[in-house]
């Protein structure tokens, strides 16, 4: 574990050091990506300064060096979530790619007329279209997980909407817009018994706690790689290697075969079966240099700075009477994650304004505009920590929020 | 940026007191216009008659600027003929894309030229111009 205090952590990122509209920076959008280390900026650029050549394909030096990057990548990701073997590990660009290649791949294949997928009311977009358009092509049946006012998926919804005919269940860990830490071991042990294979989707969980793929026992596992510190355009899909290992392809291209003929093609073995063309291996090596970082830092040690800042965050907000606060109020229920509205304000005023003070939030409908019509909100804002945060950011960020109704000419 | 030169008082009369917030008796368009990345939503209601605009309100739920460049912009267009506001959306729209900068051009605008200064913020100009794109939407699609 790195014992460096948070001062000299901060020295890390570049961009922590900014100013933005005069003001010092307070980043607080970290739910939609992280600021990025020295150590994974500098490894882009010591790629093509000293490694760069299509990997997999050339015998010659420069291409072995490629394939090393990336292939070495992929061992530190299997390692970082304990998968069995780093065949199970494929590179995508995002959580969003991994999720439709396995709507694609995996739900064309598996998915009969009849069937039921449950997912929860939570999803973001990307982990809801893809089930719902894959659920009308099939004939199958979209069904929902309900949550309560504060966000919290209720175990009877569980127990109630995952039955014998459930063949597919895909669930956020960690929910972007509220910030709720769903039951996510209970959904993946019931849907189990019913025979169910189950997706998680790791976007906002991955980057803030330790995930272990073999303890969970999750089917599959998706997550970006710039939203824990690495290059965007990388992302990950995990599976079991025998659910893997029986999905078609979901792109067809270089680097994926074995033999071509005129006529038929056999594929290439897992991973690279999942892999067609020229892939990120800039990208794939920036989350290699993202996850040392995280792990050289501790991820017991980010999810403990994480925790007593958003306790701070929480504390600090509910004393003020101008907020109305969303999601769960038992702090071990929720995230970094916290969305909130000024009273009277619409979530947008209340970004512009906090951005002219410095400090960066987040407003709308988080991409879960049904999760939104469902808690019968508009629109909220959201302030999302990382472990580089610190709570004079959030005395700022608080003492900014006191400013929001002044400017659209409200007393207090 | 400088907020004051945003949310100035004649923007925030219009967006929290609006006289146009209200539905018509009967209206011959509604159009709704949305903006999903952010969940303005508003539902723009106009009672043309022979070519003229005779009354005008909107409905719904919007950001400070969205609503009070409405409400500007119903005060503008009532009375007016479908093709002087259809000029007026125009003139708008090049203001606002910074392609009009002539104070004179635009002082048809009247209250509404006070968005300006949204050119500056580009993350709010979609809500600036929700209002305008709908009437043009309405009118055209009537025609």
């Amino acid at each position: 574990m790195d014992g460096r205090s948070i001062t000299e952590i901060r020295k890390d990122f570049p961009s922590l050091t900014l100013s933005a509209n005069g003001k010092p920076l307070v980043y607080l959008d970290n739910a939609a990506t992280t600021q990025k280390p020295f150590r994974v900026i500098a490894s882009l650029k010591d790629y093509y300064e000293r490694s760069n050549a299509n990997p997999h394909r050339g015998a010659h030096y420069l291409s072995i060096m490629a394939t090393e990057a990336y292939e070495s990548s992929r061992e530190v990701v299997r390692a970082f979530i304990n998968a069995w073997s780093s065949r199970e590990i494929i590179f995508t660009r995002n959580a969003t790619e991994s999720l439709n290649l396995l709507a694609h791949s995996y739900g064309m294949t598996n998915i009969k007329e009849g069937d039921e997928i449950v997912i929860s009311i939570l999803e973001h977009h990307s982990n809801l279209i893809p089930w719902q358009q894959l659920a009308k092509a099939k004939k199958a049946q979209l069904k929902y997980l309900y949550v309560d006012s504060e966000g919290q998926v209720k175990d009877e919804e569980i127990y109630t909407k995952i039955t014998d005919k459930t063949k597919l269940v895909s669930i956020t860990h960690i929910s972007n817009a509220l910030g709720t830490v769903t039951p996510v071991k209970r959904i993946i042990d019931f849907a189990h018994e019913k025979g169910a294979v189950v997706i998680v989707d790791g976007s906002q969980s991955v980057p803030h706690i330790k995930l272990d793929v073999k303890a969970l026992d999750a089917d599959f596992l998706v997550f970006s790689g710039h939203k824990m510190l690495g290059p965007m355009g990388i992302g990950v899909l995990y599976g079991k290697e025998k659910l893997l290992e029986a999905m078609p392809p979901f792109l067809f291209g270089g680097d994926m075969i074995e033999y071509v003929h005129e006529q038929e093609t056999t594929f290439a073995e897992l991973p690279f079966k999942l892999e067609a063309g020229t892939q990120n291996v800039e990208g794939a090596l920036g989350l290699k240099e993202a996850i040392l970082y995280l792990e050289k830092l501790g991820m017991d040690r980010i999810e403990a700075m994480e925790k007593e800042l958003t306790a701070y965050a929480f504390e600090r907000l509910s004393e003020l009477p101008i907020i109305e606060l969303y999601g769960p109020r038992d702090l071990s229920k929720r995230s970094s994650v916290i969305s909130f509205n000024v009273k009277d304000v619409h979530p947008h005023d209340t970004a512009s304004i906090m951005d002219a003070y410095g400090v960066a939030i987040r407003a709308g409908h988080h991409c879960a505009q049904p999760l939104m019509r469902y808690m019968n909100l508009n629109a909220t804002a959201r302030a999302s920590f990382y472990f580089y945060n610190t709570k004079d950011e959030i005395d700022i960020f608080i003492d900014s929020l006191k400013n929001v109704r002044k400017w659209l000419g409200y007393g207090s | 940026m400088d907020l004051n030169s945003i949310y100035t008082e004649l923007i925030m009369e219009h967006s929290q007191h609006s006289h146009n917030h209200h539905h018509l008796d009967c209206p011959s368009h509604s159009m709704r216009g949305h903006n999903p990345s952010c969940g303005d939503d508003i539902t723009l209601e106009l009672k043309v008659v022979e070519g003229i605009i005779e009354d005008a309100s909107f409905t719904g739920l919007g950001c400070a600027i969205s609503k009070a460049s409405t409400s500007m912009m119903i005060d503008l267009i009532k009375g007016k003929s479908v093709e002087e506001a259809l000029e007026l959306v125009s003139v708008f729209i090049g203001m606002i894309k910074r392609e009009i900068t002539d104070e004179a051009e635009l002082e048809v605008l009247e209250d509404a030229l006070a968005l300006q200064n949204i050119s500056n913020m580009p993350a709010r100009v979609k809500c600036a111009v929700l209002a305008w794109h709908t009437l043009k939407q309405s009118l055209e699609e009537k025609e």
